[in-house]
């Protein structure tokens, strides 16, 4: 049985396929593929501490990291290259998220949820306020990067970043759903179920917590640096608390009993997002909002567990 | 006698206005099965609570083979070697049984791993043994949720043994569970002590049990411990049979 490929793992195969080959007769899907892939990687750090019953309003301070790593890399040192840009905002969202981590993996539930928002919203001020280094609202313009010494015409670099994205995705995703299925993700879960239960067993809840937050910080950066990179700009708006609970949104939509949960959940919002604002200019969170209240009431795991549904439907 | 494995001296703590432990002094010797009975709020489970590092005590220390493990929180204390199960059965109950297990395997362990599958541990098979030493093999892949409360009590136990401990601490072993089933869950329960090699130390309610498989009982009473002797010489005593049996 273990050689059988699981239904949902062959789901996300044919969803990355699709995301390869689709923008080659589409041209304009590039960069919405792009995005599609960069907001699903953030959006399994929230997926990852789903498992264990927290979710962060706040996980936009990691996302807007990313982005100001390659942002003022490009502005103080000049020049650029993506993996670069990629390892910056790895490392620094890895170091913020090992120090903020520190002190929010002490609480939970809604304790948890708003000290992120307050750290995300501390972020974000300063980026607001420091304009001599941020600019302010305006935000950093974030120059095309090249690739290991090569450079790209528009029209060549939006299907590089396609690429380059993708692959992060996929490491990711193969990345989460394998720490999902081990013992730290077991234990990730275990603090959802029975946190005294695991102290009990000799394991430190805040230690697997911290883990898991540091991981999903350090997806946040890497997520943010790519979307930076696709829109050339970071702006403050990055860090605010409503990217934050579009990235939540996004988790629920898609489902967090998977790591495809985060993918799935991205391409619905943004497929909505740019088709509903194509037709409805500023009302598309409409569409949005409706989208969400049919998931909730008839898929309550989100996507991903419309197929199980579907399943056990079918037994 | 046998060595020593806890001894708690002069154990203090009041909540408010109630004293839930008064000057308890206490030893548990390597290899028995010593019974805590006595009035609900006696301070039975708080003694547990003390023991495992969940309530700091207010004066007095308790040690475990000559370690003090007074101050110390209960996951230290779990790799020292006391386990403990619950009077409700605490198990992860989205996670199958076997994952309960692996889970605890994975913490004895020490340094679990974020990227090999947990069913890929090399502990599994000793888990297995586990579970069917205390009769729930049959019940490894499915969710801790579905057992019924006597099985579940058996997978809580498990996974105390699954820690490899040098003495478990039971909180009513049998209570939830039919009594019907009391006798059948104690006989396994004792078995797989004696054959893990695991002192024991369980509260209960029920005398037939502590008559049965208890070596020692000690009898709480209003925050004190009121006698400590054989089921026979304990069970016997008028006062004991009065105020605590209520005979």
């Amino acid at each position: 049985m273990s050689g059988r490929l699981k239904p949902i793992t062959a789901t996300a195969i044919i969803f990355f396929v699709v995301c390869a080959i689709a923008p080659l007769f589409v041209s304009s899907w590039a960069t919405l593929f792009a995005l599609i892939l960069a907001k699903g990687v953030v959006v399994l750090g929230i997926i990852l501490l789903l498992q264990a019953g927290q979710v962060s309003f706040g996980h936009a301070m990691f996302f807007a990291i990313g982005a100001y790593s390659a942002a003022f890399w490009g502005k103080y040192m000049g020049g650029g290259d993506i993996l670069l840009y990629i390892v910056l905002g790895g490392i620094s969202s890895t170091i913020f998220g090992l120090i903020v981590g520190l002190f929010v993996v002490r609480y939970r539930e809604i304790f948890f949820g708003m000290l992120n928002l307050a750290f995300s919203m501390v972020l974000w001020s300063l980026l607001e306020k420091m304009f001599h280094y941020t600019n302010g609202a305006d935000g950093i313009r974030v120059a095309r990067p090249g690739l290991l010494g090569m450079s790209f015409t528009p029209e060549a670099f939006q299907y590089v970043i396609l690429y380059i994205s993708l692959v992060v995705a996929i490491a990711a995703f193969y990345g989460v759903q394998r720490y999902l299925e081990s013992p730290l993700g077991h234990m990730l879960r275990a603090i959802k179920a029975n946190e005294t239960r695991l102290e009990y067993l000799g394991t430190s809840a805040r230690h697997v917590l911290l883990i898991g937050y540091v991981i999903s910080a350090f997806l946040g950066g890497v997520g943010g640096t790519l979307v930076a990179i696709i829109q050339q700009i970071a702006t403050p708006e990055f860090g605010f608390w409503t990217k934050s609970g579009e990235f939540v949104f996004i988790a629920i939509l898609g489902g967090g009993a998977h790591a495809f949960g985060a993918f799935a959940g991205a391409a619905v919002f943004e497929a909505v997002r740019f088709y509903a604002a194509a037709h409805l200019a500023d009302s598309w969170q409409l569409i949005l909002g409706v989208v969400l209240i049919v998931i909730i009431l008839y898929a309550p795991s989100g996507l991903i567990g419309l197929r199980q549904r579907s399943k056990q439907g079918g037994h | 006698m046998a060595n020593v494995l806890l001894s708690a001296r002069d154990i203090k703590i009041r909540f408010g206005g109630v004293i839930a432990a008064d000057g308890i002094n206490l030893d548990v010797h390597e290899g028995e099965n010593l019974a805590i009975i006595g009035p609900n709020g006696a301070g039975k489970t708080t003694f547990l609570n003390i023991s495992t590092g969940y309530l700091r005590p207010q004066t007095g220390t308790v040690t475990f083979l000559g370690h003090d493990i007074t101050a110390h929180l209960p996951r230290t204390i779990t790799k020292l070697g006391i386990a403990r199960a619950f009077q409700i059965p605490q198990l992860f109950l989205d996670q199958t049984v076997i994952e309960n297990m692996l889970i605890a395997a994975a913490s004895l362990k020490g340094r679990p791993s974020g990227f090999k599958a947990l069913s890929s541990l090399p502990e599994a098979s000793e888990m297995e043994r586990l579970l069917d030493l205390v009769g729930v093999k049959s019940y490894a892949e499915r969710k801790a949720r579905e057992l019924p409360e006597g099985q579940r009590k058996l997978v809580d136990i498990a996974l105390a043994l699954a820690l490899k401990p040098k003495l478990l601490l039971m909180d009513e072993p049998t209570s939830g569970v039919a009594s019907s089933e009391k006798l059948g869950i104690m006989d396994i329960l004792t078995t797989a002590l004696a054959k893990e090699k695991v002192t024991s130390v369980f509260v209960e309610h029920d005398m037939d049990m502590v008559e049965r498989y208890a070596h020692r009982v000690a009898v709480w009473n209003m925050g004190k411990i009121q006698k400590v002797g054989t089921p026979a010489e304990v069970l016997a005593d008028p006062k004991v049979r009065e105020q605590v049996i209520g005979i």
